[in-house]
């Protein structure tokens, strides 16, 4: 019985269980093969799926290897200022407070030149969500040292590994946020395994619907990899992120319904 | 007892051939190929006829390349 099962038997409309959302384009990624944008990307236009609020939801893209976000996700999008994503995303809501807003940013980004925009709108507790990659380096121009790299981690800027004394700690930018009171959900997962792909997907639905209850700002940070960034392999690239990344950037909800976790 | 069998369809023009899913396939049915897709990419494929359909591989897919079908026989 089971031998008269063919291939085309089963490939059939019926029987679909997971495809490709069509609020992602057809377009082809621009990122480097095994790089976390592209599942986060996918998960983001699944979630939005999922609610139904593809015609009231405003993304903002940064800018960083995700400048061409608005190319990939088919909802409307809005280019930043290096950045500012943070303060247009604030002028998008006020001046439209119907519409689901979120943003897109690298560390770069967010947590270097954009860091001011990003602790000034937590503190006025503006009702946005912000979708945070961290993978630890500048990925697009080559793979410098960021703020967010790790201590003793090699980049193209600090061939000897980071050095605190010269160039300071790793700013952990999801911990400070969460001690802003503006702040009302924030959380930490990773997009390497299907099951951290679930959890993250969670997490970034709780964060929009969040934002609906105009209680602050919803915050979900990605530990991401950047294979090429870091010279090795996709695989390689997400051992070493289990390895190196998680015990100083721990996965996990950070602040639920405006209260620290308590670890 | 009720048997699933799963099938896999690969855009195999956007795999990147990242071997991403390789490690989070239950039945290590996927595997790359020798053959390379117009940009110079290993591309993968359904080799084993072991699939169960569970979509672990698409949900990791991070240029979203797998659709997924199951049947249960």
């Amino acid at each position: 019985m089971e031998e008269t099962i063919t291939k085309s038997d089963i490939i059939k409309p019926e029987n679909l269980v997971y495809k490709k959302t069509d609020l992602m384009t057809d377009n082809v990624l621009s990122y480097c093969p095994g790089c976390g944008h592209g599942t986060t990307h996918r998960i983001i236009m699944e979630t939005i799926e999922e609610m139904g609020v593809q015609k009231d939801t405003i993304g903002i893209a940064p800018v960083g290897c995700s400048v061409l976000a608005y190319e990939f996700m088919n909802i409307d999008m809005q280019q930043a200022a290096h950045g500012r994503a943070p303060a247009l995303a604030t002028a998008i809501k006020r001046l439209l407070p119907y519409k689901t807003v979120f943003t897109y940013q690298g560390d770069g980004d967010l947590a270097a030149i954009g860091t001011a925009e990003t602790i000034h709108a937590a503190n006025r507790g503006e009702n946005i969500t912000i979708i945070f990659i961290n993978n630890g380096i500048y990925g697009m121009t080559g793979g410098q040292m960021a703020p967010t790299t790790l201590e003793g981690m090699k980049s193209s800027t600090t061939p000897y590994g980071r050095d605190w004394e010269m160039m300071g700690h790793p700013l952990k930018i999801t911990e400070l946020l969460a001690q802003l009171p503006g702040t009302y959900f924030v959380s930490r997962q990773a997009v390497h395994t299907p099951a951290n792909v679930r959890k993250t997907k969670k997490a970034i639905r709780n964060a929009f619907e969040l934002q609906k209850l105009n209680r602050g700002m919803t915050f979900v940070e990605v530990v991401s990899n950047c294979n090429s960034g870091w010279k090795m392999t996709p695989v390689q690239a997400n051992q070493w992120m289990v390895e190196n990344m998680f015990p100083f950037y721990p996965l996990g909800d950070i602040k639920v319904d405006g209260e620290l976790v308590k670890k | 007892m009720a048997k699933v069998i799963g099938e896999i369809v690969v855009d195999i023009e956007r795999c990147k051939g990242c071997e991403v899913c390789l490690d989070a396939c239950p039945t290590q049915t996927i595997a790359m190929v020798d053959e390379v897709n117009g940009k110079g990419y290993h591309y993968m494929q359904n080799i084993h006829n072991a699939c169960t359909g569970c979509t672990n591989c698409a949900i990791v897919c991070p240029d979203g390349v797998i659709t997924v079908y199951r049947v249960k026989v």
